[in-house]
């Protein structure tokens, strides 16, 4: 896309009711969704990039993105983490195809300019030419060319980077609400990368975050969850949003697998629904308090605690109609053998084959083909209210949605 | 013992390999599911597993079935508790090699893909990789004890409700 269209956006009107309604442009609008890019995942954003222990040595690098940019996320000599943008400061060329790496720079392949793993320029072939001729100008300046470099944040483990250069610390970024919730996860213990997993959904990036923030539909799609009780409405409930509306955290318990009088609208409810795998659902309390905790972390970052099932759901944005998901599943260094199975078993409810995950990337794929084809036309979001509230509990609500477009709409100008 | 066979006995057992392999996919395909855990011994591991992961031995799985109550279950999610949209699969098994005898049977290898074809879209390719299977014999059928796909797809397109 050009520039130019981006700068001239041709969307409609927010409609009238304002944050209880979602004009469906939003979802694929081409200058919308490169504003997207400008203004939140380059913008004042912390994007999750990487788990330091995926570069525990100096010279390890993991390529990754931010929002559809590659980055790659190096540990220098120094132990100092970088993130750098993987694109050549001579002709553009992303340079690094490689997910996971070690050395002790980085070459460009076309005419092998060369980056140290801080990201500065240190070699130019031919810069002074051959014989007297050709060559580099003699004013030009190798610090002015190096690749560009985001501000990288770390904690316990966990890494965030931002081309803004003036970010604030993440914990204030986070909010209280929400680092604490961070925290019970990501409590300091060395982390232990089990496994990817990577799936590309025909939807736009949004309603992969709004289907995490979205309480009200657990206890109706997933047929599975409701079933054994895993996730319900008719359980205890608790939502946290942070006071800008952008990051939230929805947490419960585990219900009984039997009908009630409140759970009488969930049709779906398989009464006495039995695994016959039955070691694939052998929980392990872990954590004080509840037995789920999703938190969504503004823009990109789905934390994910189900059970003993540890997990970080990346969104990498790929066009206005399309999101990649890349999970990176984890425990703790920390962990034997019977907790590295029970995680690896209880996985199978999620990912691309997920006894769950699937009734999610399915409803996001038609969801799109609907919203994509009437972008003149909203969705209503008016369950618990008009507004929202920093703190619910119950799940029959879509005050997160809301929220997050208040906080959307505000960064975005519309 | 000697993990090798005679030429006779390894073009026999091959076409045996690859009979079997012709009528797991056409059970899959058919969408027969209910049939397809006979094709598996009771204490059977099935699994599908990027090819990232599995090259630099990190355990997790896309799919991950232990004995068969676990395929037993997928079976329950495909008919009863996974939301998903009509689609057909289709598979192609070549490249069968065998790879050795041992005491419980022998382990094979062959390539795979799935094609895919959803409602209103061309057929896509869906998976490509390689399965690495172990099997054993019982009343004289063969049986895997294991099977493992391993996916070079990068990406998976959305998601994977059907067996490979």
């Amino acid at each position: 896309m050009s520039s130019e269209s981006a700068s001239t956006p041709n969307w409609p009107e927010w409609p009238r009711e304002g944050l209880s309604r979602i004009p469906y442009w939003v979802y694929s609008d081409a200058a919308l969704y490169a504003r997207e890019q400008e203004r939140i995942f380059a913008g004042q954003s912390w994007n999750y990039v990487a788990l330091e222990g995926e570069i525990p040595n100096a010279g390890d690098w993991r390529r990754t993105w931010v929002g559809d940019r590659s980055v790659i996320v190096v540990r220098d000599a120094k132990n100092e983490i970088h993130v750098l943008e993987n694109r050549c400061a001579h002709r553009g060329v992303q340079f690094c195809q490689t997910h996971l790496g070690h050395g002790t720079e980085f070459m460009c392949p076309y005419h092998q300019w060369t980056y140290n793993l801080e990201g500065s320029l240190v070699g130019v072939p031919f810069r002074r030419g051959i014989q007297k001729k050709g060559g580099m100008p003699a004013e030009f300046d190798m610090k002015q060319h190096g690749l560009r470099k985001l501000s990288v944040a770390r904690r316990h483990g966990v890494i965030f980077a931002s081309f803004a250069q003036d970010m604030p610390d993440l914990g204030d970024y986070l909010t209280p609400p929400i680092l604490e919730l961070f925290d019970r996860v990501f409590d300091g213990r060395k982390l232990k990368v089990l496994g990817y997993s990577r799936q590309q959904t025909p939807a736009n990036w949004k309603l992969m975050f709004e289907n995490i923030k979205d309480p009200y539909h657990a206890s109706l799609l997933h047929v599975f969850l409701l079933s054994f009780g895993l996730n319900r409405a008719d359980a205890p409930n608790r939502i946290v949003i942070d006071p800008t509306g952008r990051h939230a955290a929805g947490m419960s318990w585990r219900a009984e697998q039997k009908r009630t009088e409140d759970n009488k609208e969930m049709r779906s409810l398989i009464e006495g629904l039995k695994l016959q795998g039955d070691s694939m659902l052998q929980p392990m309390r872990e954590y004080e308090r509840y037995t789920i905790c999703l938190m969504t972390i503004w823009p990109n970052m789905i934390v994910q605690q189900q059970s003993n099932t540890l997990a970080i759901r990346q969104l990498v944005t790929r066009g206005p109609q399309a999101f990649e998901l890349a999970w990176t599943f984890f425990g703790y260094e920390s962990d034997d053998a019977e907790m590295d199975l029970r995680r690896l078993r209880q996985a199978n409810l999620m990912g691309p084959a997920g006894f769950v995950s699937i009734d999610d990337s399915e409803v996001l794929g038609f969801t799109q083909q609907g919203v994509a084809r009437a972008p003149e036309a909203a969705g209503v979001v008016e369950m618990d209210g008009h507004g929202w509230a920093e703190e619910a509990d119950h799940a029959i609500t879509e005050s997160e949605l809301r929220a997050f477009y208040q906080a959307y709409r505000a960064i975005m100008d519309i | 013992m000697d993990k090798s066979w005679s030429v006779s006995d390894r073009l026999t057992l091959r076409l045996e390999v690859e009979e079997f392999y012709a009528n797991y996919i056409a059970c899959l395909d058919e969408e027969r599911f209910e049939q397809w855990p006979e094709f598996f011994t009771d204490d059977c591991f099935y699994q599908i597993i990027p090819r990232l992961n599995f090259e630099r031995g990190l355990p997790m799985a896309t799919w991950r079935s232990e004995g068969r109550g676990y395929l037993l279950d997928r079976i329950t999610a495909i008919r009863k508790t996974s939301v998903y949209g009509p689609r057909y699969m289709r598979r192609i098994v070549s490249a069968v090699r065998l790879i050795e005898q041992s005491a419980e049977g022998f382990d094979a290898r062959a390539n795979y893909a799935a094609f895919e074809t959803l409602p209103d879209e061309f057929t896509r390719v869906f998976s490509v990789g390689q399965s690495h299977d172990a099997f054993t014999r019982i009343d004289g059928a063969l049986k895997l004890r294991r099977r493992v796909c391993v996916f070079d797809s990068e990406l998976v397109p959305n998601s994977l409700v059907y067996p490979l």
